[in-house]
């Protein structure tokens, strides 16, 4: 296992049977419950779900981000290959440890480049701050590679952005910024939680184009989540869609978007307007509506008994309703892909509900 | 680097005291302290005029050419007691605030900061706030002995749980905001976190705490001076002038009016400053100054 030709092949990340719960004051709530994926080297795994699905806890309890008062305890494993090829559990490692790899092998962007950059410090401070911790460099050099990280994320002007600080940069500068400092070290895994989900659409798509040259140049892995269906389809490798903090699928993206299994990910594209187009064509003369998935998510305070989509589905049965649905991976399309439903191998669903 | 500093000099310092002193309250209050200071620092090395000669034949003599704030009792020079007494009123309040804001920066910081360091660190500060701010003076200098150094002593630990109080509740903001946590992505520690990300953001309240606190101790040290309980008689404070003249102040108001309207004036400048800088450091006061 450990052997460098094993590592060369062994996954970025490979991440098996995550839990994590939370205690609140209404009692301890299931955030996460048996989260496995795994991310390859150069590969970008998106995370799928709506609000509440435990896509930003992940990523948090992969960075180890929690804070303690909310008694936050993770179950489970991470296997992270190291830069040297050793493999290591994330969630096992003493915290010392874990501080050394957090921002030089693996680092988080974050949702909101509004507030995630300190304003009292000017940007070029803030990534000198990573790099002096990490590649031990000396001022000089700390306050060159600052500004070669600028140039990098494509700032204008970097030479004089170095010195500004972040109430002087507009929304999507910030967010190159936030980028340049989590890659100033050259992390072999970036976790993006929703980086793009403040930003207006244009912004966001050369946010993204970034991102994908920045991956492409480093070979990182990416962990990218986000509940844009079309960001998705652009730029990841697979998917996997979460639901009430479990996964429910997980496949190749192109397998995902040409047939999707679980009546959740059959939803969650139904909605997408350009699907809702394609199907309101059938009643003339109206305009097309779009689809929303009814209901809402259930309250992790009360999960259902059985499958927790089932108060939504539409192709439920009274089988539904008695246990959770394991984790398949005997879906139509083989191997690489999972299912968490039990009507799954009955008929495949040729039409998106509509 | 020199071409760096008189770039943030113009771009940065130039713009933010042109706002600061566009209110010509804040402006006057501005230029009254730096009299006020220079007169007390430069004073005493261009005369050695003692501010404790006693002349007993010139005893409450009234306003005049030579005396411009007249006489006290004791017919020492008025006007020459309040500029050398400038001196001390202004150590005691600069040190106090120093003090206070050092003290409680820490105390606030990590209370704020660690959630298990907040019940009993506020606790405390809760219970010495829980008694008047002159009781808790004078309690204090009765323990500790009536000296410069006491009263200033005493001033801090009365003062450090106002400025604990103000930096918890700031902490308290930051430490949850996302570039707490986006350092702590990128390996950063808890002390340089506190150091790097934490403290300066501080600074503005901080800021506006040192004035007030410095005004404050003004007064207070006048208020325990002339309570009996301050500066020893001999060192001219504009409390202990206050204070001594007492007995003579309905012969004669220049012992006791003069003094008073240094602390007031001063102290008022101070305030108004405090508030100069905290519209000014404040983003939601901006639009109302």
């Amino acid at each position: 296992m450990t052997t460098p030709t094993a590592a060369m092949a062994a996954p970025r990340l490979e991440v098996q049977g995550l839990s994590t719960s939370f205690a609140t004051d209404a009692g301890r709530i299931q955030s996460v419950a048996d989260v496995s994926f795994a991310i390859h080297p150069g590969q970008t795994l998106a995370l799928v779900g709506e609000s509440g699905s435990g896509k930003s806890v992940t990523s948090l309890t992969l960075m180890g981000l929690h804070a303690k008062t909310s008694q936050a305890q993770v179950t489970g494993q991470a296997w992270f290959t190291r830069r040297d090829g050793r493999r290591v559990d994330l969630l096992a490692l003493p915290e010392a440890e874990r501080r050394a790899l957090r921002g030089n092998e693996m680092a988080m962007v974050f949702q909101e480049p509004m507030t995630s950059l300190n304003p009292v410090l000017t940007v070029g401070e803030q990534i000198f701050e990573s790099v002096r911790l990490h590649l031990k460099l000396d001022r000089k050099a700390a306050m060159a590679h600052a500004q070669r990280m600028l140039e990098l994320v494509e700032i204008p002007a970097a030479k004089q952005r170095v010195h500004e600080y972040p109430h002087q940069l507009s929304g999507g500068m910030r967010q190159r910024v936030m980028i340049a400092l989590a890659m100033a070290c050259s992390p072999t895994l970036l976790i993006a939680d929703e980086p793009t989900t403040a930003l207006d659409v244009t912004i966001q798509a050369q946010i993204l184009a970034l991102m994908g040259r920045l991956q492409k140049e480093t070979g990182m892995s990416m962990l990218f989540v986000t509940h844009n269906l079309g960001v998705v389809a652009q730029y990841a490798d697979a998917v996997a869609v979460m639901y009430a903090g479990r996964i429910v699928e997980s496949a190749p993206v192109h397998d995902l978007f040409a047939q999707p299994e679980h009546p959740y990910t059959c939803g969650l594209l139904a909605c997408l307007p350009g699907v809702a187009r394609r199907h309101a064509v059938a009643v003339a003369g109206q305009r097309p509506r779009l689809v929303a998935i009814p209901g809402q998510v259930s309250s992790p305070l009360t999960p259902p008994p059985g499958c927790a989509f089932a108060p939504r589905c539409e192709r439920r049965i009274a089988a539904c309703d008695a246990r959770m649905p394991a984790l398949s991976d005997e879906g139509s399309a083989g191997g690489s892909r999972r299912v968490r439903c039990i009507r799954v191998n009955e008929q495949p669903i040729e039409e998106v509900a509509a | 680097m020199l071409q760096r500093l008189i770039r943030n000099l113009t771009d940065y310092w130039l713009p933010l005291a042109r706002r600061l002193f566009s209110r010509k309250v804040v402006l006057a209050s501005a230029i009254l302290l730096a009299l006020v200071v220079a007169v007390a620092t430069v004073f005493p090395w261009v005369s050695d005029a003692d501010p404790n000669a006693i002349s007993i034949s010139e005893r409450l003599n009234a306003p005049s050419a030579a005396h411009w704030a007249g006489t006290d009792e004791l017919g020492r020079d008025v006007m020459l007691r309040i500029v050398h007494g400038a001196r001390y009123s202004l150590l005691i309040g600069g040190l106090t605030a120093a003090g206070a804001v050092l003290f409680g920066t820490l105390l606030g910081m990590f209370a704020g900061f660690f959630r298990r360091l907040d019940a009993p660190l506020m606790r405390v500060v809760d219970a010495m706030m829980s008694f008047p701010d002159i009781l808790l003076g004078i309690a204090l200098v009765s323990i500790l002995g009536a000296s410069l150094w006491n009263v200033m002593l005493a001033l801090v630990i009365v003062y450090t749980p106002r400025v604990a109080r103000v930096v918890r509740a700031s902490t308290l903001v930051l430490r949850e905001l996302l570039f707490v946590d986006a350092a702590r992505a990128l390996g950063v520690r808890t002390p340089l976190i506190l150091l790097r990300h934490i403290l300066p953001n501080l600074v503005s309240p901080i800021l506006v705490q040192v004035t007030f606190i410095f005004a404050y101790a003004i007064l207070a040290e006048a208020g325990l001076s002339f309570l009996g309980v301050g500066v020893p008689p001999d060192i001219p404070t504009w409390g202990t002038m206050i204070a001594g003249s007492l007995e003579s102040a309905d012969r004669a108001f220049w012992t006791i009016l003069y003094p008073g309207l240094a602390i007031v004036l001063t102290a008022l400048s101070l305030q108004m400053l405090g508030d100069g800088v905290r519209d000014l450091l404040d983003p939601k006061l901006k639009k109302a100054s």
